[in-house]
C-alpha cells in the first residue's frame, strides 16, 4: 500500500507560492501522480490555474450555507490532470477569524474522508497563505496534517527572512511532531547571485535548494489565460523547469529540522552577497 | 467536642510563614506581599499589595471582566435586555446565578428571567459575528421593544475583533426609540472583575445617566450606589428609607429600572455602598451634576441606622431626623430581641470573611453585632483604596493591566450642574464632623495581628483553616465545598445561599439567626465516619 505524501507551500506574501504550487502539481500530474490541492487562503484562489478559473465554492462556504449536511463532492472539484482542487476560503478581509476557518476546513475535509486510502492519493498539498501569523496557518503543520514543507523564497531580503521565520514555526512543531522541512525553492527575482544565495541560505539552515525556478513571462502569459504553464503551452521551456521541480520534489529524501538563523546571521548572508555583487 | 486548637500556638507571623512555605520563591516573594500581618502604624495605614495579576496556577477566587460587567453591575436591572455577543455558555453561566431580585415591573417589562445570547458558532468565529449581532438586536427590539438594549463582549468577540459599538449605534439610530449601546468587557481583560464593574458604570454614565427628566416623586432624594439587591438586600433597605421618607431615585443597580439611571442626576445625595465597584460613579456624578456623595453601610442593624442618621444629618431637616429616630428605635426592638436571644451562643467565636471588594469590611459589622471576632479577612478584587482608605488614591501605580481601562473624563453640565449645598453649608457640616467622601478601608476595623489578604486562593484558604480553624467561613460557592469539607461551615455572601436579605434591620435579624444555625449546628462534630473514629472492628463466625 502506498503513503500519501503530505506537503505545504509556504513563503512571504506575493512570492508566488500559488503559482509554483499549481505548476509543480501539474507537473505531478502529467507523472502520473494523484494529487489534491488544498488553496488555505481566505481569497481561495490557489487552485484558479488548475480550474481554469474561479469556479469553486469554498469548504467554509458551503459549510455555512449547507450547515452539517455537506458532501465531500460539493467542496472538491476536478482540475488539470485529474486533480482534486479544494478551497478552504475564510471570511472578508477585516472581520471574523481566518486562522480558525483553517483549522476547521481542514477538519472538515478529514472527517468527510478526502484523504480517505479509497481515494488512492499520491500527494496533498496544501498552499498557505503569507507568513506563519498565528497558531491557524501553522494547523498545516500541526498534529501531522502535513509532513513535508516546502519554502518558496527569493533573493530578495524580506522573502529571506520571512523563510527563516517560518522555519522557526516549523522548528516548534518538528519537535514534537513528525514535520520536516523538505527544502527552499527558489522563484527567482533576478536578484544578483541569487541562486549561490540561496544555496547557502539553504545550508546554514541545514537543508537544501531543491529547485532554482527561472523568471519566465511564459508564467504571466499562462496565468492570463488561468492555466498552468505545463497546460498553456507543454513545449515551452519553463514548462520544463516545472517538470524538473516536480521531479525533484517527487524523488526528495532530504527531510530535515531546520535551524534557523539569528538576525545578525541572516543580515551577513546578505551582506556578503550583496557586496559580492558590488564588486 | 474536643476543644479546638486555637490560634495560640501560633504567631501570625508562623501563620504567613507557613502560607508561603510551598511556594517556589519567586512567587512566595509576590504573594508576601499581598499577605499583611496587621500592625498599628502611627498615623499611616500599613500597605497591602491588592489590584494585581493572579499567579498562573493558583486557584483564585476571582471572576472575569465580563463576570463583573454582565453579571454584577448589568445583571439586576430588569428592563433593559441583556444580550451577550458569544457563545452560549458565558450567557447561561451568568443569568441569574447571583440572585439578585427585582420588582415585576410595569406592564411586564422584566426580561430577567430571559438569557439572552448571540450563540456564537465556529462560522460565526470564521466569518465575524456582526450579521448575527444585529439580527439578535433586531429580534429583540421586535418582541419586546425595550427602553433599552445591551450588549456584551465575551472573549472571542474581542479576539476576532467585532465592532459591537458600530453596531449598536447602528442599530440605535435605526430604532429611534431605543437605547442600544455595548460593553467592550471581553473576559481576560483587567485583573479581576473589578475591570468588568469599571466599564460597565463607564458606559452607563456615558449612554444613561442623564437622560431622562422625570424621576421618582418624592422628597430627600438620594441615589443608592454599589447595592446589588443581592437576597432581596435593596428591597429591605427601600422598606426603612421609605419608612423614613427618604426617596431613592436609582440604585445602582440593585433591583434598578431603565428610568431610574436616566434620572440619577436628579437626586441630592449619593450614598455609596460598595466603594470598590462604583465610587468612581460617585465621584462623576459630583462633578457632572454637583451631587455630593457619602459613604454608608447597610449591612449591620448599628451599621444602617448610623448610615440612616448620616443621611437625615446631610439632609438637616428636624422632621426628617425625628422621623429616622423613630423608625431606628421601633425597628431596633425587634434585632435587640433576636440579639439577646443568638448572642449567647455566638459571643467569642471566629469568622474568616474572603469575598468582594467591600462585602468582607461590611460583614464585619454583622460579626460584630453577634460578639464575633473577625480573626482574618481580605478582598478578592479590591483595590489598595478599599483597604488602607482613599487617601492612597493619588499614589496608586497605574499600569498596564488598569491602563486597560477606559477612564472618563468628566465636566461640570453647563445646563444642569447646581450644588446641592452652598460652600458654607457644606463647610458647616464638616466643621461638625460630617465627613464627604470619606472612606477608610478595611485595614483600620481589623484588629492587630490579624492577617489581611488579598486574592487568596484555595491553597492558602484550606491553610488558613487548618491551622486558625475558624467557627466560620464566608465566600463564595467556588470554595464552598472545599472548606465544609474541612469540617467548617462556610457562608456565601456572593449568592447568600438560599437565604437573605441581610441588609438593614431585617436582614439582620436573619443574618443572626443563620449564623447561629451554621456555627451552632451538630452536623460538623460527625464528620468523621465510625470506622475512621474506631477502625477495628471484629467479627467471628458463627460456628467459630
Amino acid at each position: 500500500m502506498k503513503k500519501m505524501r503530505k506537503v505545504a507551500i509556504y513563503g512571504k506574501g506575493g512570492i508566488g507560492k500559488s503559482t509554483t504550487t499549481q505548476n509543480t502539481v501539474a507537473g505531478l500530474a502529467e507523472m502520473g501522480r494523484k494529487v489534491m490541492v488544498v488553496g488555505c487562503d481566505p481569497k481561495a484562489d490557489s487552485t484558479r490555474l488548475l480550474l481554469g478559473g474561479l469556479a469553486q465554492k469554498s469548504v467554509l462556504d458551503s459549510l455555512r450555507d449547507e450547515g452539517e449536511n455537506v458532501e465531500l463532492e460539493n467542496i472538491r472539484k476536478r482540475g488539470f490532470g485529474e486533480t482534486w482542487c479544494v478551497e478552504s476560503g475564510g471570511p472578508e478581509p477585516g472581520v471574523g477569524c481566518a486562522g480558525r476557518g483553517i483549522i476547521t476546513s481542514i477538519n472538515m475535509l478529514e472527517s468527510l474522508g478526502a484523504y480517505h486510502e479509497s481515494e488512492d492519493l499520491d500527494y496533498a498539498f496544501y498552499d498557505v497563505l503569507g507568513d506563519v501569523v498565528c497558531g491557524g496557518f501553522a494547523m498545516p503543520i500541526r498534529d501531522g496534517k502535513a509532513e513535508e514543507i516546502y519554502i518558496v523564497c527569493s533573493g530578495e531580503m524580506m522573502a529571506m527572512y520571512a523563510a527563516n521565520n517560518i522555519c522557526k514555526g516549523i522548528m516548534k512543531y518538528a519537535q514534537s511532531g513528525t514535520v520536516r522541512l523538505g527544502g527552499l525553492i527558489c522563484n527567482s527575482r533576478n536578484v544578483g547571485n541569487e541562486k549561490e544565495m540561496i544555496e547557502e541560505l539553504a545550508r546554514q539552515i541545514g537543508t537544501q535548494m531543491i529547485y532554482f525556478v527561472p523568471r519566465d513571462n511564459m508564467v504571466q502569459r499562462a496565468e492570463i489565460h488561468r492555466k498552468t504553464v505545463i497546460e498553456f503551452d507543454p513545449t515551452a521551456g519553463q514548462a520544463d523547469q516545472y517538470r524538473n521541480l516536480a521531479k525533484a520534489i517527487d524523488n526528495n529524501e532530504m527531510y530535515v529540522i531546520p535551524k534557523p538563523l539569528e538576525m545578525d546571521a541572516l543580515e551577513k548572508l546578505l551582506m556578503d552577497f550583496g557586496l559580492m555583487e558590488a564588486v | 467536642m474536643a476543644t479546638k486548637n486555637k490560634l495560640v500556638q501560633w504567631t501570625p507571623t508562623d501563620v504567613k510563614e507557613e502560607l508561603l512555605k510551598k511556594y517556589p520563591p519567586k512567587v512566595a516573594r509576590k504573594r508576601a506581599q499581598s499577605i499583611l500581618i496587621n500592625e498599628a502604624l502611627e498615623n499611616t495605614t500599613p500597605e497591602i499589595q491588592a489590584n494585581v495579576r493572579t499567579i498562573p496556577g493558583v486557584i483564585t477566587m476571582r471572576g472575569c471582566t465580563y463576570a463583573g460587567c454582565k453579571g454584577v453591575i448589568m445583571g439586576p436591572t430588569r428592563d433593559i435586555v441583556n444580550i451577550v455577543h458569544g457563545p452560549i455558555g458565558c450567557s447561561f453561566y451568568a443569568w441569574l446565578t447571583r440572585r439578585n431580585q427585582t420588582d415585576a415591573g410595569e406592564a411586564g417589562e422584566n426580561y430577567m428571567p430571559y438569557a439572552f445570547s448571540t450563540d456564537m458558532q465556529d462560522s460565526d468565529i470564521i466569518f465575524g459575528g456582526e450579521k448575527k449581532l444585529k439580527a439578535a438586536i433586531q429580534e429583540a427590539y421586535d418582541l419586546f421593544h425595550p427602553k433599552g438594549i445591551c450588549v456584551f463582549a465575551t472573549c472571542p468577540v474581542g479576539l476576532i475583533g467585532d465592532d459591537i459599538h458600530a453596531v449598536s449605534r447602528e442599530m440605535k439610530e435605526k430604532f429611534g426609540d431605543c437605547n442600544v449601546f455595548a460593553f467592550s468587557c471581553e473576559g481576560y481583560k483587567g485583573v479581576s472583575q473589578s475591570a468588568g464593574h469599571h466599564i460597565a458604570n463607564n458606559q452607563v454614565f456615558k449612554h444613561l445617566v442623564g437622560t431622562g427628566e422625570n424621576e421618582r416623586p418624592g422628597e430627600y432624594k438620594i441615589n443608592l450606589l454599589g447595592e446589588y439587591n443581592i437576597g432581596g438586600d435593596g428591597f429591605e433597605i427601600d422598606r426603612v428609607l421609605k419608612l423614613c421618607g427618604i426617596t431613592n431615585i436609582a440604585t445602582f443597580s440593585g433591583n434598578s429600572s431603565y428610568n431610574q439611571f436616566a434620572t440619577a442626576h436628579k437626586a441630592d445625595l449619593s450614598c455609596v455602598m460598595c466603594h470598590r465597584s462604583i465610587n468612581y460613579v460617585a465621584d462623576m456624578l459630583e462633578t457632572k451634576y454637583g451631587i455630593p456623595w457619602i459613604k454608608v453601610n447597610f449591612i449591620g442593624a448599628e451599621a444602617t441606622a448610623k448610615s440612616l442618621r448620616k443621611i437625615g444629618q446631610y439632609f438637616g431637616d428636624k422632621t426628617l431626623i425625628a422621623r429616622i429616630e423613630e423608625v431606628i428605635a421601633t425597628e431596633m426592638v425587634k434585632v435587640k430581641e433576636v440579639l439577646s436571644e443568638v448572642k449567647p451562643r455566638t459571643e467569642g467565636k471566629t469568622a474568616m470573611i474572603f469575598v468582594g471588594g467591600s462585602r468582607a469590611h461590611h460583614y464585619m459589622e454583622l460579626f460584630n453585632e453577634l460578639g464575633m471576632k473577625t480573626v482574618s479577612t481580605g478582598y478578592e478584587f479590591g483595590h489598595r483604596d478599599d483597604y488602607e482608605g482613599r487617601q492612597v488614591i493619588p499614589n496608586l501605580k497605574v499600569d498596564a493591566d488598569s491602563r486597560n481601562i477606559e477612564e472618563i473624563e468628566v465636566e461640570a453640565d453647563p445646563e444642569r450642574f447646581n450644588l446641592r449645598k452652598s460652600p458654607d453649608e457644606m463647610q458647616a457640616l464638616e466643621a461638625a464632623g460630617f465627613e464627604f467622601k470619606k472612606y477608610d478601608g478595611l485595614i483600620p476595623d481589623m484588629e492587630k495581628g490579624t492577617l489581611i489578604i488579598d486574592d487568596l486562593n484555595q491553597y492558602e484558604a484550606e491553610k488558613l483553616v487548618e491551622i486558625i480553624k475558624p467557627d466560620i467561613f464566608c465566600a463564595g460557592i467556588k470554595e464552598k465545598y472545599s472548606i465544609q469539607k474541612l469540617g467548617i461551615p462556610l457562608k456565601q455572601l456572593h449568592s447568600y445561599d438560599y437565604g437573605g436579605p441581610y441588609a438593614g434591620f431585617k436582614g439582620a435579624v436573619n443574618f443572626y439567626n443563620e449564623i447561629d444555625r451554621l456555627v451552632n449546628s451538630k452536623v460538623w462534630s460527625y464528620m468523621k465516619a465510625p470506622w475512621q473514629e474506631n477502625p477495628e472492628l471484629s467479627a467471628t463466625y458463627v460456628w467459630e
